[in-house]
């Protein structure tokens, strides 16, 4: 026997059984995208095109690095909870979980690939 | 039944066509450019992260990197991918406008869309324009 109401188990858990979390966090992280992505053109327009040189020093100086590795964690979290939505509306059985995993893990690759470049370049 | 040998009532329910005949409209085609313009924008963090990556690397790794990425296909990628981001960032603000709850009637829809098309195209020129 449950001791909650019918009302309060199904509240604003909806269709996929985990609430709003999902849509949340996407809106989340294109609120942070929002702010990142036109001074991060900025940036990488700017360097695409020069020196190796001038490119180590744009993204090892504080302010591109930092910004960079937000724009590569946050960028890659929304494009694998996107993906992951995507392939769920087409993809069903063990072809959608291979996919899911797939895009979440390439999603990881490449962060992690940006983030020691970046170390790499600061350091 | 007595019923049974009359010809079938032809009712005039309305149909609901398949997406291959229905005529494109605005916010069809804004919805999902969102989603393509969203995914295709890997191809061009992958030759991004490439770049850095080989930048980070050695003078040879980048010299090799910088060549793709400075190519026609590098030219071809980034740009295209700037215009992608661009148009993912105002479909996205769109989103969060329509998740307000706002813009959802129609002619305000289809304004918003045009907004996102010709807005995406405007920006992309700048950006360009700025950077260069």
């Amino acid at each position: 026997m449950r001791y909650i109401t019918p009302r309060k188990r199904a509240e604003g858990r909806g269709a996929a059984h985990h609430g709003t979390e999902h849509h949340w966090s996407m809106t989340v992280s294109a609120v942070g995208l929002a702010f990142l992505v036109p001074v991060w053109l900025y940036v990488f327009g700017r360097a695409l095109g020069q020196s190796r040189e001038a490119v180590v020093q744009t993204f090892g100086s504080p302010f591109p690095a930092i910004l960079t590795a937000l724009l590569l964690v946050v960028g890659m979290r929304h494009f694998a909870m996107g993906a992951t939505t995507m392939i769920e509306d087409y993809a069903r059985g063990t072809a959608r979980k291979m996919l899911i995993i797939f895009v979440i893990s390439l999603a990881w690759v490449i962060a992690a690939t940006g983030l020691f470049a970046l170390a790499r370049m600061a350091l | 039944m007595a019923d049974a040998k009359r010809p079938p009532v032809q009712v005039a329910r309305p149909l609901s066509p398949h997406l291959q005949i229905y005529r494109w409209q605005v916010p069809m085609l804004t919805s999902i450019l969102t989603r393509i313009t969203g995914h295709a924008l890997i191809a061009g963090v992958v030759l991004g992260v490439w770049w850095l990556l080989a930048a980070a690397t050695s003078e040879a790794y980048f010299a090799t990197a910088n060549a793709v990425a400075t190519s026609w296909f590098g030219d071809l990628v980034f740009t295209g991918s700037l215009w992608a981001v661009w148009y993912h960032y105002l479909a996205g603000l769109r989103h969060l406008y329509y998740d307000a709850g706002k813009g959802l009637d129609i002619p305000t829809a289809e304004k918003l869309g045009w907004a996102c098309i010709i807005g995406s195209v405007v920006l992309t020129v700048i950006t360009i324009l700025l950077v260069r």
